[in-house]
């Protein structure tokens, strides 16, 4: 101790030495206030948050109840004044619950190739490249999806599945635009791939050389020990990222509400508009008419925030409950 | 375990093929073989249909922007250019870099100096949330907290509460970064602090940061990317500012690419489009370069910290 | 030289029924003969024909000029100081190597005649005759039930699962340990009975040839002595080969030992293969000093 406080010009008086522990003790002391500051203002920001968003939308709390959740009467007007989230909610799910439909195996295999079967070479290219896909910006992807996707969607893909699966009502005649449902849902898996197969990548990686090299010996075909070893270590680590994929969809505004064609009714069909919460939040609340149609939107968010933050949640807990590395992402 | 309880020899089938034949796949291996290698071709298929989509995506902004593109689209005001969106976007971002960067270094520093394991798992868990919310939500929050008139402050739109929006959606992305980086550095580096009796403070200032600085430089790199292409929070706090002149007030409303973009899009007016393409193809060309570059610094001082 | 008081080694003529008439073909190597009383008499049959075989890794060299052959029904041991290529060799036996990034392989390796290095070759078909056993146990985190029967459902083999699963465990000397907790998670046995359990699960398909890479090396004595025992009754199934850093259990379980080490020749060490003989002749009249100098212990 003596030797630090010697090394230091000057300091070397049993009176320096004090004040320098002094100077030491203030200096962790705020340190730590300040870091632990930092740590808090983090919470705070949240329940404000959850505050600021509850208590807006307690006047369309108050008055529809959890009604709102599946009436479909959206009517702003002086006139009506009537809310329901209900073709909203029916939206959200639906292309959210599509794009992971396919994004999610899609981007599972992705990982599977970019940890078991790219040459390293390779990998080192294609890994970036299908990460920078997230960093697209949801706005550009959007505007992209408004122009050139919708109308191939609209004059290809649309009238393809009608053709030959129109049997399931799912897949009705094409609208006018291509903005749509399927549109939508469409944008949105592009935007979960690179997440989902990010971490699907890295937890395959991780999967121990030994198991499936004992699993090889044993006279398995690749896919044999990816079905048999891969797949089931990982199972719940993929699942997780899944979910983080699905939170994405969930909570994204801009893209959707630039595709979709703000609908407002449910269908079953999905070539047909429709709406989704944070679309709709996006669309009307710069323009919102009246206190009642503002507190209805904040209804909204508050529906939104529950869904996004239960599904990060349980994203988080499958994956510090079973462990694989990391936990969260982006 | 005797070798009397065991069936050895006696009376065994004889193996269900035969040993000594060629070692080629046949019967049920070819099959086996046959649906492994669709898997494969499957996956390596995604793969490259993922790249595809990119590919196709960066391309046509490119063949649409590029013919927007030029000195007086980047320097000069509507209805020639977009200098106020560039400059707007700049300031906010700045700002928000401003103040996430410092808050979410010292979270690290927390969750990595002092947090026990209960404080590290309530603190983990709140960047965990944080990093979940929509950007809609954040966006209205920081309205009705910061911009609304009825709301609580009541400061009306203004391009530093820009800045405040995006600064809680790049919080979480620096916080888990820095931590990231902070706990590649060894021990031994602040252990041999302790042991000669250096205060931790000086140990964290002086040794443990600069370190770090390289990691964490490179942290906020992409997360200014992230930030830069953010159009949900800012629809609400800075949109109604005027595109006809560059204005470096951020207590106003500023104008920005995104907003300006999503507007040019949902104005569905053709006339409009040539400069939403010029715009995104800027907007993308700079995400897209910070972020390949953030990633190769990683991926350099991995392989330092490596050898 | 005195050795380590060693079980009974004998090679036994295996009491398999001799042909009958009935136009059943039964599958047997080539030289086995009916004798009078009704036993087959075993000629040693080559079923490992390793020619001048040498393996590198990228640049460096790993093994040179290994020539040996492997016999049927016998217990080969591979024996040596550690690094000496011992290991690579048996992974080349199988095909194993060929996920390692750099690997080449020089000269042939004819199993039953055929190179296994071959244009036509599929290696799972390589390695669905020739099963390895490795160093750390490695099952897999199912029941235990499931760790044996997953190879043969991938094989097809559904039909009697359960009775060969009972069969495969009876061979490894498990059945009667695990016999009342089939469904309980493998990870919950100790080392060596993880161990066996691998040994099950890689006879469960009953392949031609079993590898086994250090089979006992991480475990305690006791499970040690297990393994052992497991051998000799494995032997007459199946052709076994062995790398063991253990002389004394190579001396104790061996029909004929091969004896690698570091050439230091060149300027680079390079493993290869001293002296290959019956073990007894290795353990107790060897040719090359060498081979005297590792296994009176003059080195390690």
């Amino acid at each position: 101790m003596s030797s630090a406080a010697t090394t230091q010009a000057g300091r070397t008086s049993p009176r320096g030495r004090d004040w320098r522990k002094r100077g030491d003790r203030i200096g962790d002391m705020t340190l730590y206030a300040v870091c632990a500051g930092a740590a808090l203002l983090g919470a705070v920001v949240l329940i404000l948050l959850a505050y600021e968003v509850t208590q807006s939308a307690m006047p369309a709390i108050d008055k529809f109840g959890l009604g709102f959740l599946t009436s479909t009467d959206w009517k702003p007007t002086e006139q009506f004044s009537v809310f329901g989230a209900g073709s909203l909610v029916y939206g959200t799910l639906v292309s959210s619950f599509f794009a992971l439909l396919i994004g999610g195996p899609i981007a599972i295999a992705i990982g599977l190739y970019l940890s078991l079967l790219a040459p390293k070479a390779v990998r080192g290219i294609v890994s970036p490249l299908v990460e920078l896909l997230a960093a697209v910006p949801s706005v550009i992807l959007g505007f992209w999806g408004l122009l050139i996707l919708a109308p191939f969607v609209k004059s290809t893909i649309e009238p393809f599945l009608h053709s030959t699966l129109g049997f399931i009502p799912l897949f009705g005649k094409p609208e006018t635009t291509g903005s749509s449902v399927f549109t939508a849902s469409l944008i949105l898996t592009i935007m979960i791939i690179p997440i989902i197969s990010a971490v699907s990548r890295d937890l395959f990686i991780s999967v121990p050389r030994d198991m499936q090299d004992g699993a090889s010996a044993l006279g398995a075909t690749r896919w044999e020990v990816v079905r048999g070893v891969v797949l089931p270590t990982t199972s719940s680590g993929v699942i997780a990222a899944c979910l983080l994929g699905l939170g994405r969809a969930l909570g994204e505004a801009i893209a959707v509400a630039q595709v979709i064609g703000a609908g407002s009714e449910i269908h079953v069909d999905l070539f047909k508009t429709g709406d989704t919460l944070a679309a709709r939040i996006a669309n009307q609340f710069p323009g919102a008419l009246t206190e009642l149609h503002l507190a209805s939107l904040y209804y909204c968010a508050v529906i939104l925030l529950v869904i996004g933050v239960a599904s990060n949640l349980v994203a988080s807990w499958i994956g510090r409950r079973f462990s694989f590395a990391g936990g969260q992402v982006r | 375990m005797s070798r009397e309880a065991q069936p050895v020899g006696a009376g065994d089938r004889p193996r269900a093929y035969d040993p000594a034949a060629p070692l080629t796949a046949t019967g049920n291996l070819r099959r086996r073989q046959i649906f492994s290698k669709l898997t494969e071709f499957a996956a390596t298929g995604a793969a490259f249909a993922a790249i595809a989509v990119l590919v196709i995506v960066v391309y046509t902004v490119i063949a649409r922007g590029a013919g927007a593109i030029s000195w007086d689209f980047i320097t000069k005001s509507a209805p020639e250019g977009v200098a106020p969106a560039l400059v707007g976007s700049a300031i906010i971002v700045g700002i928000g870099t401003l103040i996430a960067a410092p808050i979410g270094v010292l979270i690290a520093l927390y969750l990595t100096q002092y947090a026990g394991g209960r404080a590290a798992g309530f603190v983990s868990m709140t960047m965990d949330v944080m990093n979940g919310l929509p950007a809609i939500i954040v966006g209205v929050f920081v309205f009705t907290f910061l911009v609304d008139t009825n709301g609580t402050v009541g400061l009306g739109q203004a391009g530093w509460i820009g800045g405040v929006a995006l600064s809680i959606i790049m919080v979480p992305l620096i916080a888990r970064g820095t931590q990231g980086v902070l706990r590649l550095i060894p021990k031994s580096q602040s252990e041999a602090a302790d042991a000669l009796g250096v205060a931790r403070w000086r140990t964290v200032l002086s040794v443990i940061l600069p370190s770090a600085l390289g990691g964490i430089l490179t942290v906020t790199i992409l997360s200014i990317a992230r930030a830069a292409g953010e159009t949900a929070p800012l629809l609400l706090i800075s949109s109604n500012a005027s595109v006809d002149q560059v204005s470096i007030n951020p207590f106003e409303a500023m104008a920005n690419g995104p907003v300006r973009i999503y507007q040019l899009s949902e104005e569905a007016n053709p006339a409009g489009f040539s400069e939403a393409w010029g715009l995104s193809l800027l907007f993308i060309s700079f995400i897209l370069f910070a972020s390949l570059g953030a990633r190769a610094m990683v991926a350099r001082s991995k392989r330092k910290i490596s050898s | 030289m005195n050795l380590p008081p060693s079980r009974v080694r004998i090679r036994v003529d295996q009491p398999i029924a001799p042909p009958s008439t009935n136009g059943n073909a039964i599958l047997g190597a080539p030289g086995m003969t009916a004798t009078a009383e009704g036993h087959w008499d075993v000629a040693p049959e080559v079923v490992f024909d390793s020619r001048d075989v040498s393996v590198f890794y990228g640049a460096k060299q790993a093994l040179t000029g290994v020539n040996l052959g492997i016999r049927r029904g016998e217990i080969t041991a591979l024996i040596g100081p550690s690094g000496c290529g011992k290991t690579t060799f048996l992974r080349s036996l199988n095909r194993m190597n060929d996920s390692v990034p750099g690997f080449r392989i020089e000269g042939e390796i004819l199993y039953h005649g055929h190179d296994i290095y071959g244009g036509n070759v599929d290696q799972v078909e390589v390695r669905r005759r020739i099963g390895m056993v490795f160093q750390k146990p490695n099952p897999f985190p199912k029941s235990i039930y499931d760790n044996v029967a997953w190879a043969p459902r991938n094989l097809g083999l559904r039909s009697g699962l359960a009775e060969r699963v009972e069969k495969a465990l009876r061979g490894a000397a498990l059945w009667d340990e695990v016999k009342d907790r089939l469904k309980d998670s493998a990870l919950g046995l100790s080392g060596g009975q993880q161990q066996r359990l691998c040994i099950a699960r890689a006879i469960a398909i009953e392949p031609d040839v079993l590898l086994l890479d250090e089979p006992a090396s991480a475990l305690d004595p006791i499970a040690t002595g297990a393994i052992e025992d497991l051998m000799h009754s494995l032997k007459g199934r199946f052709t076994i080969v062995i790398v063991t850093h253990n002389m004394q259990q190579a001396a104790r379980v061996a029909d004929r030992t091969a004896f690698f080490s570091l050439e230091t020749g060149g300027e680079k060490p390079i493993g290869s293969l001293i002296e290959f003989d019956d073990t007894e002749r290795i353990f107790g009249s060897p040719r090359d000093p060498r081979t005297r100098d590792y296994v009176t212990g003059r080195f390690g």
